[in-house]
């Protein structure tokens, strides 16, 4: 099965229904090698053992982000190429974006209430990730607002392309402004200034977190395939009442 | 294994960790359930879907 097969919704529930298994699977391990490095993680000199809190807090934040660059991508793919699996993609991603940039927003704020002595400061990092689930919320809502699905589509695409302005501020927002928030200690150039013992668990998670969404991804595309058809065939139902009526 | 005098916070952050990903999980597995249910109720009502439809609702 070549890339371009999936483009065809019926293949694409064919596949994901053998590939999800596996992804369950090897997200579970992830977990759970992920959570046992954490928790043998040493305690650092200076934040002592609310380092822990970094395994969950970082791949949450990085998420919130990575998964507003898939909807961007997805958006690109309804404006421009009209596929019919992009709009599937972005509307199933945006409650899971939601949801991790939600846990960075709490995690955050828990790991800063001890490490700062306040759960929130409007500086420039902790806004613009403020904005961006705010934005999230903003486009379930138009989703879930729009009865056409094609209008909905395009309107949600225009609002996401728009919204990846928010991505290089909430990146760059602790080197162009002061802010309480430390500057990056992993993706940096000159490379990662975190200690091994960290950096691991902090990839192993990294990782977890990611093939989560992966699965939590497709599963709720499958979702959305069914609710569309759910729909069309609603239409043809009411359609067939009309006539015979 | 000690987590000193911060330990609610950890623990606080693990836990709501947890429980959104449960629910994340659970609201997936119920609205697949629910999609299902009602595909399988309109095939059984004789409703089938069209062949010939708009790109944006090939799905």
């Amino acid at each position: 099965m070549t890339l371009i097969d999936l483009a065809n919704p019926t293949r694409f529930l064919a596949f994901t229904a053998r590939l999800l298994p596996w992804l369950v699977a090897a997200t579970a391990i992830l977990l759970a090698v992920g959570l046992y490095q954490s928790a043998m993680a040493p305690d650092d000199y200076q934040q002592g053992a609310t380092v822990k809190i970094m395994f969950i807090h970082v791949p949450n934040a990085w998420l919130s982000m990575f998964v507003w660059g898939v909807m961007s991508l997805a958006a690109l793919g309804t404006l421009v190429w009209r596929h019919p699996l992009a709009d599937v993609a972005a509307k199933a991603a945006a409650p899971l974006g939601a949801a991790f940039t939600f846990l960075a927003l709490v995690t955050g704020s828990l790991w800063g209430r001890p490490m700062w002595g306040t759960y929130w400061e409007w500086d420039a990092r902790l806004t613009s990730v403020l904005i961006l689930f705010l934005m999230y919320l903003g486009l379930i809502a138009l989703w879930r607002s729009v009865e056409d699905p094609s209008r909905a589509a395009r309107a949600a695409a225009i609002l996401t392309l728009v919204g990846a302005i928010n991505l290089p501020i909430i990146k760059f927002s602790v080197d162009w402004w002061n802010t309480l928030h430390q500057p990056a200690s992993v993706m940096r150039m000159g490379g990662s200034t975190l200690d091994r013992a960290f950096l691991m668990p902090l990839l192993v998670m990294a990782l977890a977190f990611s093939l989560l969404f992966l699965t939590l991804h497709l599963a709720a595309m499958r979702n959305e395939i069914l609710r569309r058809r759910v729909r069309a065939m609603q239409m043809i139902q009411a359609q067939a009442g009309q006539r015979a009526g | 294994m000690s987590l000193g005098p911060y330990a609610t916070f950890i623990e606080a952050s693990y836990l709501v960790v947890l429980l959104v990903v449960v629910l994340l999980i659970a609201w997936i597995a119920i609205d697949y359930r629910g999609q299902k249910r009602r595909l399988s109720e309109l095939e059984s009502e004789g409703v089938a879907r069209r062949s010939g439809r708009q790109p944006m609702e090939k799905t």
